[in-house]
């Protein structure tokens, strides 16, 4: 796939995402159908291929899972002409869903900060502590639902089950169980 | 605050402490950052952490991202939150880079796609756990311990089982939630 990417396309990549970076509360990947719907559908400057093995691959990396927009921005540059318009994608892509993100948290959580003796301020983060800690367990339910509810998946709730309480109750640390993970899959036996 | 907190020493241990916990973060980086910042390094106590990562949360943008800018901040102000954020993307990125560019037909493997699976149940049970060890925070919560219990189940129900948008839990439950602590805060002022 050889694409031409003129500079007001570059621009409207960059402009597309910052649009989504202040509608991506609970995270970046929120955003990815529309992404999808941008790069793959409308633009045509990913395959569907390309689209769904940059969140893969991003999300079997270390760091954080954002970094599939540096891989989305990675492909297309790659698709208009190699390496150094990856590296331009790259940036763009994340200066695009990172900047304006970043900076509304920045002022925010800094005005919190500073006003957080405040009634308001109190309130809502003693408000908001029981919903988030209960975000969590959901999240750990969601991801674990990503195995399916079939009866022959019972060893990857198995698996998740045993790592929530290991983790809950003893400090071993996290990598090993990561390669734990990682091996028993490799060998087919979750 | 009774406790003695721990903080980082200089911007270059700000930025190593973040790349490090980014670097090992499969999957998610909440549970390494709940592991290292509260657990051993003791920077937050779990109570602060609950409350960032609130904020983290409901703002928009990546949720981890949102929360290295903010402790950056606490302790080195804007330059801090520049270097927290560097810490957690800049060597993640060059990894997700070279493994897209060197191994992107690996990840086809049977073995690999195993791999995968078993750390995506590993990763699974970190976040669920990381939601299970912040519960004791909330023995101080101005709200009592029956309604977070409420709270949190409600919020539980609403995402994980019946996979209501994260948006309209936020702003109905967390609403309701604040409205709630608001009023038991006065309570408590008077």
């Amino acid at each position: 796939m050889s694409l031409q990417l003129a500079a007001a396309d570059w621009l409207g990549f960059f402009t597309h995402f910052a649009t989504l970076s202040l509608l991506a509360v609970g995270g970046a990947v929120t955003t990815a159908p529309d992404m999808h719907r941008y790069l793959v559908g409308e633009k045509l400057w990913l395959t569907d291929a390309q689209f769904t093995s940059s969140i893969a691959l991003a999300q079997a990396a270390p760091g954080p899972n954002v970094l599939f927009v540096a891989l989305m921005g990675w492909n297309v540059g790659m698709n208009a002409g190699g390496y150094s318009y990856a590296l331009l994608g790259v940036a763009v892509a994340m200066l695009g869903i990172l900047l304006p993100s970043t900076t509304l948290t920045f002022t925010l959580a800094r005005w919190g900060h500073q006003n957080r003796e405040l009634r308001a301020v109190r309130a809502f983060k003693q408000g908001m502590a029981p919903i988030v800690i209960a975000l969590l367990i959901a999240t750990g339910w969601i991801l674990a639902s990503a195995h399916g509810s079939k009866l022959s998946n019972w060893p990857l709730w198995l698996l998740t089950a045993i790592t929530a309480v290991i983790v809950w109750r003893t400090k071993t640390h996290l990598l090993w169980l990561l390669g734990a993970g990682a091996l028993l899959g490799a060998f087919g036996l979750v | 605050m009774n406790r003695q907190l721990n903080k980082p020493h200089s911007l270059t241990d700000l930025f190593w402490s973040f790349t490090l916990l980014a670097l090992q973060g499969f999957g998610g980086v909440l549970a390494v950052v709940q592991r290292e910042l509260v657990d051993k390094k003791q920077w937050l106590t779990r109570e602060q952490f609950v409350e960032d990562w609130a904020v983290a949360q409901i703002l928009p943008g990546p949720n981890v991202v949102n929360l290295s800018l903010m402790i950056g901040d606490r302790y080195f102000g804007l330059r801090g939150a520049l270097v927290a954020l560097a810490g957690m993307l800049v060597f993640p990125t060059l990894v997700v880079l070279l493994l897209a560019s060197t191994f992107a037909g690996v990840a086809d493997l049977p073995a690999a796609q195993g791999a995968l699976r078993g750390m995506g149940a590993v990763s699974a049970g970190l976040i669920a756990a990381t939601g299970l060890k912040l519960i004791p925070a909330l023995k101080k919560n101005v709200m009592g311990a029956l309604v977070c219990s409420a709270l949190g189940a409600i919020t539980f129900t609403a995402i994980a089982l019946l996979r209501i948008p994260l948006f309209w839990v936020l702003l109905v439950v967390g609403g309701v939630a604040c409205v709630w602590a608001f009023r038991q805060l006065g309570r408590d002022d008077r």
